[in-house]
């Protein structure tokens, strides 16, 4: 890993900008369980979508988050109510980090009637006001615009909220990202630019696509600070973005977060990942998995005995099937949800 | 066998990496399996012990989901209504062993396997559009109302005001739309009244501001995005498309857009290909768009206010040559409902239809021909979508004919739509082959005497509307 690097081992430090970290600590058994159970629920329910899947219930693209739990987990911890979320077609995992509810994502996955958009969004096109997850967009870098937007409407209300808005390390080569970058600055919108960095877009990895591969200095140009964080350790994550929030919260305007990760997964379901070895793939899941790293943090601590994971485990287990049992069984949308949503009634 | 690709039907099982006898936990690969287009890695879901393969090694066209090994020692924590342990791998095959719905359903279609509709296949397409409503109409003049000579220009500009005194949330975004008071100063004097807060000046960004636009008004503000012209606007037609007309179907009836697209569209002067062109069939055709076109002053002002309170992203497409011309515009409130053409002039003998500045030519042309005996129908279509192809029915069931106008090319645009609607709902009624007047098929060129020849005029529309009465 390279130099500059957050790591929840490192003391927290002053960042470039001045801002102080708060000094909560975040180490409590409460708060490492919880983050333990959120990154399970992730990585099992993304499993048994791979299943659904394979078994034809999941159908066109559907794209797994397997490997990067502890990037929405970690980021989303630190969401205040109202705060905004975007992301782009890797979505469940963000969803789940937002707190909806695992059967209507799932039941969202199968096209059924109690999906989050009522069957029509499907896995890259997902949505809850309520949770104030603004999607779920198929269009690589869109989501970045839009969640400039969504920082602009922010500062316009001054409503002291921040957009979290989540990009790959395939859309940081979009220009849009970069119209997004200059207008956030010039207008010092509260937006945290947090871009997932799994080494590959689609099946060309960075160095292939990238003349500056260290992402987190992509904003430069715009006078962004960026910092590069573990993206595997959820409390290097946490402490983060908990100072990019305040960052962007104090009206200072945006901040990168490139978070160093991988994904276990091929692109989509239909991907071999023929570019890279599978012992590649091995030596991260050896290594550098990041439910792995809680579980001995855990263990070191003596906060979490055999008992309690396998407790755990076994609850996790419970809700992914009951959402994948719920998903199985809804209903299909009525022929006659073809043509509404498509407008809105004007008020006369 | 699992599905690995969307239009995978069966594979072949080319190796395994487990045996009977094996523990596996999830995320472990246990097979290899062959696609058409790939070989693909399988991965465990579950943990088990691997307690019989049922395909082995080599097989080919293995159909998908039939089971291919069976996982025991399904986990004591799983409860037993859970679905299968391993992906390829059913514990008892209760639940695989009947196909997925999804799958094996025969897809029923909306047209159809839903309600039979009458008429079978000699019905016009549905459209999302929706039923105008019959009530749909322009606000009566009041009684002893003031009309106001006005420029096109200053009856939007006044729009937009009046629209943002009225609701805080309605701002207004773009290039040079505040210092400078807009490049074609239709936004003049609003910086002074609202401020740099609600009259923004963007970078030149078009793609990222249109976007920026689309995001704040997915978070509830009511923005106005201009485009110096529409021309520039294909740099930010990914979000108009893809981000603000889709999205309320996509979230199902979640996430609101409520948004105005304007800016001048269409032909202006020697300006040559990249700066002249007519984008109005390219919007109208997508669902979730409603696109307004005006001609005069007072439309232009009462359709700006409709679109401004429209909780729907609208296109509105504005006509540079337009733009200094003045119009009476009534005092007040003035609201013109979006969804309902005007019958500009009356007419016995043929209905032309046109949207825009063309209006203005078929109006010129109209009295020409009744200076030859024949009586015009002008219908200015003002809305594009939802197209009120009632009001042009109507007249066409009147007058047999019908000639289309737009500035725009003629494949696949406004006029073709407008004849097809008619042929749908009047075919017997027309006495002659509609006919169209557009831009000639080429980019706009640059010489006068070209641009000139590649436009609609009066005498296209005088020429075609003989031919349609065969005089």
């Amino acid at each position: 890993m390279a130099r500059g690097q957050a790591s929840s081992t490192s003391k927290r430090k002053k960042n470039d900008t001045g801002v102080i970290s708060d000094n909560t600590d975040p180490m409590t058994q409460e708060s490492l369980l919880k983050f333990y159970r959120d990154m399970l629920l992730i990585r099992r329910f993304e499993e048994r979508a791979g299943q659904l899947y394979g078994m034809g219930l999941i159908g066109g693209f559907c794209h797994l988050y397997i490997g990067q739990e502890a990037i929405a987990v970690g980021v989303q911890s630190i969401k205040q109510p109202g705060d905004q979320v975007i992301t782009g077609y890797r979505d469940h995992g963000h969803m789940l980090a937002c707190g909806m509810d695992p059967k209507e994502v799932m039941a969202e996955l199968t096209g059924r009637f109690t999906g989050s958009s009522k069957g029509k969004g499907g896995s890259m096109h997902m949505f809850s006001t309520q949770a104030d997850f603004y999607g779920g967009h198929g269009i690589v870098g869109a989501q970045v615009s839009l969640g400039t937007g969504l920082a602009l409407a922010n500062k316009y209300k001054a409503n002291k909220k921040v957009a979290f808005t989540y990009f790959g390390d395939g859309a940081a080569n979009q220009g849009q990202v970069y119209e997004s970058f200059n207008m956030a600055t010039i207008w010092k919108l509260p937006v945290v630019y947090v871009i997932e960095n799994n080494q590959y877009a689609m099946g060309t990895s960075i160095e292939r696509s990238s003349s500056e591969t260290h992402l987190y200095k992509r904003g430069a140009s715009f006078r962004i600070p960026g910092e590069e964080v573990d993206g595997m350790d959820v409390l290097a994550v946490q402490a983060a973005a908990r100072k990019a929030a305040e960052h962007a919260r104090s009206g200072e305007g945006p901040y990168i977060l490139e978070m160093k990760t991988y994904r276990y997964r091929g692109h989509s379901m239909s991907d071999p990942a023929k570019y890279r070895t599978r012992e590649e793939v091995d030596e991260v899941r050896k290594t550098r998995d990041p439910i792995d790293h809680l579980q001995e943090l855990l263990e070191q601590k003596g906060w979490a005995d055999e008992a309690a994971l396998k407790a755990i485990d076994a609850e996790v287990k419970r809700i992914v099937a009951d959402a994948a049992e719920f998903a199985r069984t809804s209903p299909e949308p009525e022929l006659s949800e073809l043509y509404t949503d498509v407008y809105l009634e004007a008020a006369q | 066998m699992p599905a690995l690709s969307p239009t995978m039907e069966e594979g072949t099982l080319a190796k395994w990496h487990v045996k009977v006898g094996d523990s596996v936990r999830s995320g472990d690969v246990i097979a290899e399996i062959e696609t058409d287009k790939a070989t693909m890695e399988v991965e465990a879901v579950d943990e088990g012990v691997i307690e019989a393969i049922l395909v082995p090694e080599g097989t080919e066209e293995v159909k998908v989901n039939t089971p291919i090994a069976r996982l025991s020692g399904e986990a004591s924590a799983a409860p037993p209504q859970s679905q299968p342990a391993a992906a390829p791998a059913p514990p008892e095959g209760e639940h695989l062993d009947a196909p997925p719905a999804a799958v094996t359903e025969p897809r029923s279609s909306p047209f159809g396997g839903g309600e039979p509709r009458s008429g079978g296949g000699g019905q016009p397409p549905q459209t999302s559009e929706g039923k105008p409503k019959p009530a749909l109409r322009d606000p009566e003049l009041p009684e002893g109302v003031k009309l106001v000579k006005t420029t096109l220009r200053d009856a939007l500009r006044d729009a937009m005001a009046e629209e943002m005194r009225r609701d805080e949330t309605v701002f207004l975004m773009g290039e040079e739309v505040a210092q400078y008071q807009g490049a074609y100063k239709v936004s003049r004097g609003l910086l002074e009244e609202f401020g740099d807060r609600r009259v923004i000046d963007t970078p030149i960004t078009e793609h990222g501001f249109a976007g920026l636009g689309v995001g704040a008004a997915m978070a509830g503000l009511k923005p106005i995005i201009e485009f110096m012209t529409f021309n520039f606007a294909m740099q930010a037609i990914d979000h108009i498309i893809n981000s603000a007309a889709k999205t309320l179907y996509m979230s199902g009836g979640q996430i609101k857009c409520s948004v105005v697209f304007r800016g001048p569209n269409g032909a202006a002067a020697r300006v040559g290909a990249q700066h002249s062109q007519d984008y109005s069939a390219w919007y109208a055709q997508v669902p979730g768009l409603k696109v307004v076109a005006p001609y005069d002053a007072a439309d232009a002002k009462g359709l700006l206010k409709a679109a401004i309170r429209d909780p729907n992203p609208v296109v509105f497409l504005e006509h540079e040559m337009l733009y200094g011309v003045e119009f009476d515009v009534p005092e007040g409130d003035w609201v013109v409902p979006i969804g309902k053409a005007r019958v500009r002039r009356e007419g016995t003998d043929v209905t032309i239809t046109a949207h825009s500045r063309a209006v203005g030519l078929a109006l010129e042309a109209a009295e020409r021909l009744a200076g030859e005996g024949i009586e015009a129908e002008v219908i200015d279509l003002r809305t594009l979508r939802p197209l009120d192809h009632e009001t042009v029915v109507e007249s066409v069931k009147k007058t047999n004919r019908l000639v289309t106008v737009e500035e725009g090319w003629g494949p696949m645009g406004v006029g073709a739509e407008v004849i097809a609607r008619v042929l749908e709902h009047a075919f017997d009624y027309l006495d002659a082959p509609p006919a169209r007047v557009c831009q000639e098929d080429v980019p706009m060129p640059y010489a006068a005497n070209l641009e000139a020849l590649s436009l609609p005029s009066v005498d296209k529309i005088v020429k075609a509307v003989k031919a349609v009465c065969y005089r």
